[in-house]
């Protein structure tokens, strides 16, 4: 048992430290700031595709935040037990859709559909929005399905006693009280869009030389996409071999960044009750 | 009830396992396996020649064969992870000095197609204008002729050999390199499938690729045909290769010695690239 669980640790811990001792050369302010990234001139600057990966990540989130709370709060508040019983189950069945078949179905339906009404390449960063959104939806929808029925009833029964609608109540009463757990799952997503890969690499178009996107319609790379799109050619040893693990180890500092901000969430819901 | 559970899936487990293990002895094959990895523009030759090689030679070989592009079969085979890799352009000298015992063997040639979306006006441009749209300095049609639409553009990654041979006879003879606009694909194939979905794009692919779903544009009046491949008026040609770490051993030489039989070589004519002589 106590070996099972420090298996698990020490894991992590090689993982972290390999990321680490293969990256850290390359880490420094021309590599986080710089503004091009052209391996075969030896300039690694990743700002671009940093701000392309939070860019597409918080847009992913919103899309799932404006559908799927709405969606979560009908399940758990509304919704008869008939209704919830098909619904709950069909959104759940979403996570199991494998992200390559994601993948093909945006690269073949949702990019050239982009492509014919709006104009641009298709491949573009409102195309990873959509499909990271169906990614991140049926978490979304199931944690805060969750904390909203996790409020007490009595605050509900109170809140109707005083002659409150049922809207009202929601508004008021239950909403704020599930607000730590909602909070939560809407930034667990957005660890889950950032380190998604096939999916959005499929879509998102990943320019030769990228830049600092101005449209949603413009093609992006993000962290994920530039190292399966290199690590099959890179040379072992090289710079931009460092480079790669290096781009590893901010995709790690960012979704760590991220989780620690959803166990903050979750800790202070926690407390307010 | 827990202890219960727990010692049930246990002994499912080690069924299953020696089941698996029981199974795989079975499996192996005598003959030996062979691992090809490599250029995506050769994967269509050691595909076939591997199906026929296991039917017709040694039924009792297990030869996997995969993608990755040349640069990735280069390294694989250099790290002696599979034992011959595809490449379809020239060993690089840093390549050499990592790896001096590589040893390539010449298979066949291709050349490389500019294509257009079949619905493209467009059936001829210069060497020059191909570069100069390809550097993005040309980004519409209407300025070679075509309607008026931006010209999209898609390049394999760096590490390609088609990458790398378009960039030396295209690109490099007029001073230019690829736009950083043009997107990038990893495969001959998913060039294929976008330049077949998107009216206004552009792309270079192995002339083995080139189908009725897109259209190959001639350049300075010469069509990308294997007969001017063969002749040398086509401008873009090279020489695909497999690779193998040292003396290649006995399995992985008689699959080399039947692609270059001529079985092999008329597999090679056959998926539209050119023998070699």
């Amino acid at each position: 048992m106590l070996f099972s669980a420090t298996s698990s640790i020490l894991i992590v811990f090689f993982i972290i430290a390999f990321m680490l001792s293969e990256g850290w050369s390359a880490i420094n302010l021309d590599f986080i700031f710089g503004l091009i990234w052209h391996p075969k001139t030896n300039e690694f600057g990743i700002l671009p595709i940093i701000v392309s990966t939070v860019i597409v990540g918080v847009g992913a989130v919103f899309i799932a935040l404006v559908i799927g709370i709405p969606c979560a709060i009908f399940l758990a508040e509304f919704a008869p037990n008939w209704v919830r019983n098909i619904i709950k189950p069909s959104v759940e069945m979403l996570v199991g859709v494998p992200s390559i078949v994601l993948g093909f179905f945006g690269l073949m339906l949702i990019v050239p559909f982009i492509r014919d009404n709006l104009g641009g390449r298709g491949e573009c960063i409102l195309a990873g929005w959509i499909i990271l959104s169906i990614m991140t939806l049926p978490h979304v929808i199931s944690i805060s399905e969750d904390a909203i029925r996790a409020v007490p009833n009595s605050y509900r029964e109170a809140s109707l006693t005083l002659g409150a609608t049922k809207w009202q109540t929601v508004r008021n009463i239950t909403l704020p009280n599930a607000k730590s757990g909602i909070l939560a799952s809407l930034i667990l997503g957005m660890g889950n869009a950032v380190g998604e890969t096939m999916a959005v690499y499929m879509v998102i178009g990943n320019p030769n030389i990228p830049w600092i996107p101005t449209s949603i319609l413009d093609s992006v790379r993000v962290l994920t996409s530039t190292i399966v799109m290199e690590y099959g050619y890179v040379a072992w040893g090289s710079q931009h071999q460092h480079a790669l693990f290096a781009i590893g180890v901010v995709l790690f500092v960012l979704v760590a960044i991220i989780n620690l901000m959803a166990r903050y969430a979750i800790k202070r819901g926690m407390i307010e009750r | 009830m827990q202890r219960n559970t727990i010692i049930a899936m246990v002994i499912v487990a080690i069924v299953i396992v020696a089941i698996s293990l029981i199974a795989l002895q079975f499996a192996r094959p005598v003959g030996g396996e062979l691992k090809i990895a490599g250029s995506t523009t050769v994967l269509p030759i050691t595909q076939e020649c591997a199906r026929l090689y296991m039917e017709k030679v040694c039924p009792c070989t297990r030869i996997s064969v995969s993608g990755g592009g040349s640069g990735t079969g280069i390294q694989l085979v250099g790290d002696g992870l599979i034992d011959i890799g595809a490449a379809s352009r020239d060993l690089k000298p840093s390549e050499l000095d990592q790896w001096p015992d590589l040893q390539p063997v010449a298979i066949g040639k291709d050349s490389v197609a500019i294509i257009v979306h079949p619905s493209n006006p467009i059936d001829d441009l210069t060497l020059e204008q191909i570069a100069q749209i390809f550097a993005g300095d040309i980004t519409n049609w209407s300025n070679v002729g075509g309607e008026d639409a931006p010209i999209n553009l898609i390049t394999r990654e760096e590490g390609s050999g088609t990458r790398g041979i378009f960039e030396e006879k295209v690109m490099e003879s007029f001073g230019k390199e690829i736009a950083g606009e043009a997107l990038v694909k990893t495969s001959n194939g998913e060039v294929r499938a976008i330049v077949a979905t998107d009216d206004n794009s552009m792309a270079y692919l192995s002339l083995g690729y080139v189908d009725g779903t897109l259209k190959a544009i001639s350049i300075g009046g010469i069509e990308a045909t294997i007969e001017n491949v063969l002749s040398e008026d086509y401008p873009i040609i090279r020489t695909l290769w497999l690779i193998t770490k040292g003396t290649p051993n006995t399995l992985a030489q008689s699959f080399i010695d039947f692609v270059l039989s001529d079985e092999g070589q008329q597999v090679v004519e056959e998926l539209g690239y050119t023998k070699v002589e």
